[in-house]
């Protein structure tokens, strides 16, 4: 049995500079600055939480699941850095209680679906194209960040970190899609080394019984 | 060149190059050829990127490659998955057993870390390379860069998960000549650098040549070993015949 290393934050909402509820199925795109701390609340348990983070001065620098992973250790929590393309830091996971966040099994897409469900799944709604529409809409909220329309593209979406989701990876090289380790109230909260844009897409798989076929909101808080 | 290490139908025989180890290579592989690709000194690894030939924002996806075939590793009867659903490249032949899809690129920086510092002016094309460098080099090439480096699969090297995740690289992983035969089921260009694995840990900044050897393997049939592996595969190489019919 492994024992999760579950780290609680002394932070509480009522201080927070931002708080919002994200509906499932619905996209996320925006800044948290280098300081600032940044939680994701599982609110009624194993929802996925795609998520990718971009840095603020040059979205050319991005998460990397594989820089990341250098740290010798495939599964995210409390003390996990996560990584850029260009090996710094962006953010460090600092609080968690669910204990676990898959960084391989990436987002739901409509074309992926036809491979792993059935070939009439193409319809349904999906992750990438959640991605997909984040980014082309991004207009940039600030100075620093202001690009113009379609400067993110299709291009830019790599491998991205699964929040709340348990993918475990066997000794053998087998990939199992796990029950999930999370719960309705646990969190997982992290403070920005750098000055990112965090890109989210609240996962609208229903083919997966991992969420119970049941994709549900999250909730997103950040603090200065 | 003559064919060498493990040649392949002379009838069907394309090309041969020589990829020494720490040096990159791309080319166009189109539909129904296969590359024979060999690990001569046992030593190799070859941190391979693959792209699409006429659609290059359709790339090699290793998530998806993962979860369809509920895999973390790649050998003979795997599949390897672009980001929309269709099979690029097959393994159909594998001595080694195990080809890793998780480690990434060593990078300059990690290189220079660990070997120190062994520049062109005093070490000329024995200078030390990582595999991030080399596969930029190659991306570049097609007017592809950094947006494009997307986590890679390298072939001959090993990487396992314990059951708390921590990765473990296994650097006495096979043998010399050992060797595997990637079938390309898409136009596709393929982007290789035998430069170090980011997680080899071994003093000595000595990669492995690798020799490729191109050949005539026809696309998958219907009994294919590849595309009958799983259900999934059956979908995704018929979405893939959808391309070309």
């Amino acid at each position: 049995m492994t024992t999760f290393n579950l780290v609680e934050s002394k932070l509480t909402p009522d201080t927070a500079v931002y708080d919002q509820v994200l509906p499932a199925g619905e996209g996320w795109l925006h800044p948290i600055r280098a300081g600032q701390t940044f939680r994701i609340l599982d609110l009624e348990g194993n929802q996925a939480v795609d998520t990718l983070f971009y840095s603020a001065d040059d979205f050319t620098e991005r998460y990397s699941a594989t820089e990341t992973l250098k740290q010798d250790a495939l599964y995210l929590t409390a003390g996990s850095r996560l990584v850029s393309s260009r090996g710094r830091e962006m953010l460090t996971i600092t609080a968690d209680t669910c204990g676990r966040h898959d960084t391989l099994g990436g987002a739901c897409s409509a074309e992926s679906n036809t491979v792993r469900y059935a070939l009439d799944k193409r319809p349904m709604h999906s992750c990438r194209d959640t991605f997909l529409k984040c980014l082309w809409q991004y207009e940039g909220g600030h100075a620093r960040e202001r690009r113009a329309v379609g400067a993110f593209t299709k291009r830019d979406i790599t491998a991205n970190i699964n929040f709340f989701m348990n993918v475990p990876v066997t000794p053998e090289g087998g990939l199992e899609f796990a029950d999930g380790v999370s719960a309705p109230g646990k969190y997982v909260e992290m403070r920005a080394a750098m000055d990112v844009l965090c890109l989210i897409s609240n996962c609208p798989q229903l083919n997966n019984p991992c969420n119970a076929y049941n994709p549900t909101p999250v909730r997103l808080l950040i603090w200065d | 060149m003559t064919q060498s290490v493990h040649p392949v139908p002379p009838d069907t025989f394309l090309w041969e190059e020589m990829l020494p180890g720490g040096c990159h290579w791309s080319g166009l592989m189109r539909r129904g050829t296969a590359l024979r690709i060999a690990d001569t000194g046992g030593r190799a690894n070859l941190s391979a990127l693959f792209v699409r030939a006429d659609e290059k924002l359709e790339r090699y996806n290793m998530p998806d490659t993962l979860k369809a075939q509920h895999t973390a590793m790649l050998t003979r009867g795997h599949a390897l998955y672009s980001d929309m659903g269709r099979v690029m490249c097959s393994i159909t032949a594998d001595t080694r057993g195990w080809h890793d899809t998780i480690g990434g690129v060593s990078t300059d920086a990690g290189i220079l870390a660990r070997h120190g510092a062994a520049p062109y002016q005093t070490h000329r094309n024995t200078m030390h390379r990582s595999a991030e460098d080399g596969l930029l080099i190659e991306l570049g090439k097609y007017g592809l860069g950094v947006r494009d480096l997307m986590a890679n699969v390298n072939f001959f090297s090993k990487v396992t998960v314990a059951g708390d995740g921590t990765l473990h690289y296994v650097p006495d992983h096979g043998a010399a000549n050992d060797w595997l035969d990637l079938r390309f089921d898409m136009d596709v260009i393929a982007v290789f650098s035998a430069a170090p694995h980011a997680l080899d840990t071994r003093a000595d900044y000595a990669p492995g040549d690798v020799v490729l050897t191109a050949w005539h393997s026809g696309p998958a049939d219907a009994a294919d070993a590849c595309r009958n592996a799983c259900p999934e595969n059956q979908r995704g190489f018929y979405r893939t015949d959808l391309l070309y019919r």
